[in-house]
């Protein structure tokens, strides 16, 4: 019988933790996907980062390390400066990415530092129960923003990709999402190309992924899916923001 | 024998770290140890070494958890300021028993205090410097030729123990020049089944961490690192006794302050006084049985700092308060004269604090 | 024990570290004990700087110059904040040129060097602190001038040779001069 779909050889058998409907396992399924695809399992060192995907590390099979709340891409810095060879890509929330680990990742971005980089847009903070993040919306009810983010309070959710496509360093800028069949095939792409332009030695690649939280959003997961489409991509549009290679400086779909 | 150079103590550390096979640096510029980062800068990309100034002490000290993972032989530099940044790095990295190579060339403290020299990070240097149940290795050079000895030596102990070595130096030592020579480096290598090579699909992944979700594994990995450090406690304990044979009044100092000291002991020596000196070399382990065995004979102990008295619980955690210790110091950057220290001693001789 | 104690002060830009160099490696090629501690920090930057050399027989124990054997003024407030300090029988190398105060202190012998003058007229303005330096060489009992030019060539870039005839030239002068 002909095998026409199977788990991806650089997934480990160890049963995901994460909430019923949360997409971050379509994520992890599409970088085993891209490592697969590229025949770089036995290559690549993952980071894993702190937050909803802090466990990550007994999900890939490839070699991996824990690194502290928004440091990975410093530490994926040394692993990468240490060993060129290998393919060294870090997986992201936006808390981890965004707020606490804005200089490394800025920093790793203005080096062209030749590394991939996983950032998994969920406007909130999952593992620590829904607080808000520094992508959460304007309005957004979060645990710590109870009566909706008041931009006047404390300010304007970050759009990562624009702020890192002004800066000459990176290689690769892009934003993706995973709401339905198209974006997650979309998204595989733009993964794919961002662990390729590693392995070509291109320079940093960042895929951000708008992705959904229902626990925290307090939704369902198809009511999660909409509001992505609904209220995160008008803010945070999809596109290529960053594509040296094509020649492509910021632009938006 | 190899020729005698002068050297300033910063550069003596990037020399033997060289020497001792590291070829990742990554630090951020902060006085006074800077020397350290420029002569790393100017150095490793001739040898084919990775030098990269990071956009903080915070980001260098997660390059080196990442480089030691990877199973490098890698360090950074900083002083007082940026090490207590690094507090959470250098947290990870003993969490997740990887060896790294730290040095902190200390300044008066604390918040941004001073750049002159001091021995203020005593407790944070001793007692781990970030959360949780860890300890670093601790070398305190007293000489330029210590900081090149140490730092090999450092870098040894840190690859045998998987653990942090620090130096924990001052701006004096870091900034003076004395002659050394390179002539004993001797380079111990050991295997490193866990570090982050990339599996060639040829074996399990390797996983460098330090988070433990349940307890009782949590609880079980703190036990078996605390019988790793009884192993280090109880072998690598370093200290120098000078004059010590027939002494009454024992001075215990490090670093530049041993330095100072000496010059003190002798005097007191010219006075008739029976002076004399132990100086740890590692200031964790702490030489807790040279310190109980001096017990038995001297009348007092003296401990001589450039800091708040940091030392003395040590001293009389190690002698079990048999002895009384006074304490000779100066802080914020000042350093005791041998003058200061020589009354201090006729002071405990006499039995007075 | 033979220990010499040394304490050059002056401006940043004077080369007072330069200088504490010059005598720590003279010091090291006469198989002498030697530490060379600057201070360090802002004052580098046009304030005073000064520079502890020691000199010995014995290994060095404190590398701070608390009563120095020997005291290189090459401004005034150096000679007044350091003067009581030398020891008794110590000696007092002074830039005459920047510095027109005389020491009253009866007990240290005094050299008057005008180096800054000496330095420019020999067209080397940067080099006084090496002409002082010569005339240390010539008075102090525990160096000599002797093997000064290889010490030179040891300080001294490859890239930058030509350095090597300037500052022997400065040396030279400040040996040579009758005070």
């Amino acid at each position: 019988m002909a095998i026409v779909f199977q788990k991806p050889k650089s997934l480990t058998d160890a049963v995901l933790h994460y909430c019923p409907g949360c997409p971050h396992g379509i994520i992890h399924r599409l970088v085993a996907e891209a490592i697969d695809e590229l025949g770089i399992e036995g290559r690549a060192i993952g980071v894993a980062p702190v937050g909803c995907a802090v466990m990550a590390y007994d999900y890939f099979t490839c070699d991996m390390i824990e690194a502290a709340h928004g440091r990975a891409p410093a530490t994926a810095t040394g692993i990468k400066r240490s060993r060129p060879d290998n393919i060294v890509f870090t997986y992201q929330g936006d808390g981890d990415l965004a707020s606490i680990g804005m200089a490394e990742t800025v920093h790793a971005a203005a080096r062209n530092e030749n590394i991939t980089i996983v950032f998994v847009n969920n406007a909130i903070y999952g593992m620590t129960g829904g607080q808000m993040a520094p992508t959460s919306l304007p309005g957004q009810v979060t645990q710590t923003s109870p009566y909706g983010r008041d931009v006047k309070q404390c300010g304007w959710p970050i759009r990562v990709c624009e702020l890192l496509s002004t800066l000459e360093g990176p290689e690769y800028i892009a934003r993706v999402a995973v709401n339905n069949v198209k974006n997650v095939k979309a998204a595989g792409k733009a993964i794919k190309k961002a662990f390729q332009n590693q392995v070509e030695g291109r320079g940093f690649s960042l895929v951000e992924v708008a992705s959904a939280c229902p626990t925290n959003w307090g939704m369902t997961p198809q009511k999660a899916l909409e509001w992505v489409e609904s209220d995160m991509i008008p803010y945070y549009p999809l596109g290529v923001y960053k594509d040296r290679s094509a020649g492509k400086e910021a632009e938006t779909k | 024998m190899a020729e005698r150079v002068l050297m300033k103590g910063n550069e003596a550390i990037a020399e033997a770290a060289i020497q001792a096979g590291c070829r990742h640096y990554f630090g951020y510029p902060i006085t006074p140890q800077t020397e350290v980062a420029a002569y790393m800068a100017k150095k490793m990309p001739k040898i084919g070494g990775v030098f990269l100034q990071a956009e903080s002490e915070v980001a260098s000290i997660n390059m080196v958890y990442g480089a030691a993972a990877a199973g490098m032989r890698v360090m950074t530099s900083s002083s007082s300021p940026g090490i207590s940044l690094m507090g959470e790095g250098l947290s990870y990295i003993a969490g997740s028993d990887v060896p790294a190579f730290v040095v902190n060339v200390q300044r008066g403290g604390p918040g941004l205090g001073g750049i002159q020299p001091s021995q203020s990070d005593y407790f944070q240097a001793t007692r781990g410097g970030g959360h949780g149940d860890y300890h670093m290795i601790v070398l305190a050079p007293a000489s330029v030729q210590e900081m090149a000895s140490l730092t090999v030596k450092g870098f040894n102990l840190a690859d045998k123990y998987s653990m942090i070595a620090m130096i924990l130096a001052d701006g004096t030592i870091g900034q003076m020049m004395e002659p050394i020579s390179f002539e004993d480096v001797e380079v111990e290598h050991y295997d490193k089944p866990w570090a982050l090579t990339g599996t060639e699909c040829k074996r399990k992944h390797n996983i460098v961490n330090s988070l433990y979700l349940q307890p009782d594994v949590l609880e079980k990995k703190n036990f078996e690192r605390y019988e790793k450090y009884k192993v280090v406690e109880a072998s690598e304990a370093l200290h120098e006794s000078y004059l010590m044979d027939d002494a009454d009044v024992c001075v215990v100092a490090f670093g530049i302050a041993a330095r100072v000291a000496k010059n003190a002991v002798v005097a007191a020596r010219g006075e008739g006084i029976k002076a004399g000196m132990i100086r740890p070399i590692t200031l964790w382990p702490f030489p807790k049985q040279a310190l109980s065995q001096a017990a038995d004979q001297v009348k007092s102990f003296l401990s001589v700092e450039l800091s708040m008295g940091q030392m003395v619980e040590d001293i009389q955690l190690a002698t079990g308060c048999r002895r009384p210790v006074s304490l000779c110091n100066r802080v914020g950057g000042m350093i005791p004269s041998p003058d200061q220290v020589l009354e201090s001693i006729r002071k405990a001789a006499k039995g007075e604090n | 024990m033979k220990t010499t104690q040394i304490l050059i002060a002056g401006f940043g830009g004077q080369g007072i570290l330069f200088a504490g160099k010059f005598l720590a490696y003279k010091g090291l090629l006469e198989d002498l004990q030697v530490s060379w501690l600057p201070s360090y920090g802002p004052e580098m930057r046009g304030g005073t700087a000064n520079c502890n050399v020691i000199l010995s027989e014995e290994p060095v124990g404190s590398p701070i110059v608390t009563s120095p054997d020997v005291l290189i003024a090459m401004n005034l407030p150096s000679l007044q904040k350091y003067v009581d300090a030398v020891v008794p029988g110590g000696q007092i190398y002074v830039d005459s040129t920047l510095i027109a105060e005389k020491v009253e202190r009866t007990d240290v012998e005094v050299y008057y060097i005008p180096a800054t003058a000496m330095a420019n007229e020999a067209g080397v303005p940067t080099l006084a602190n090496m002409v002082m330096m010569g005339h240390v060489l010539r008075h102090n009992p525990q160096l000599t001038f002797e093997g000064t030019e290889v010490t030179v060539q040891k300080l001294v870039p490859p890239k930058k040779v030509e350095l090597v005839g300037l500052n022997m030239k400065a040396l030279e002068a400040g040996r040579d001069y009758q005070g």
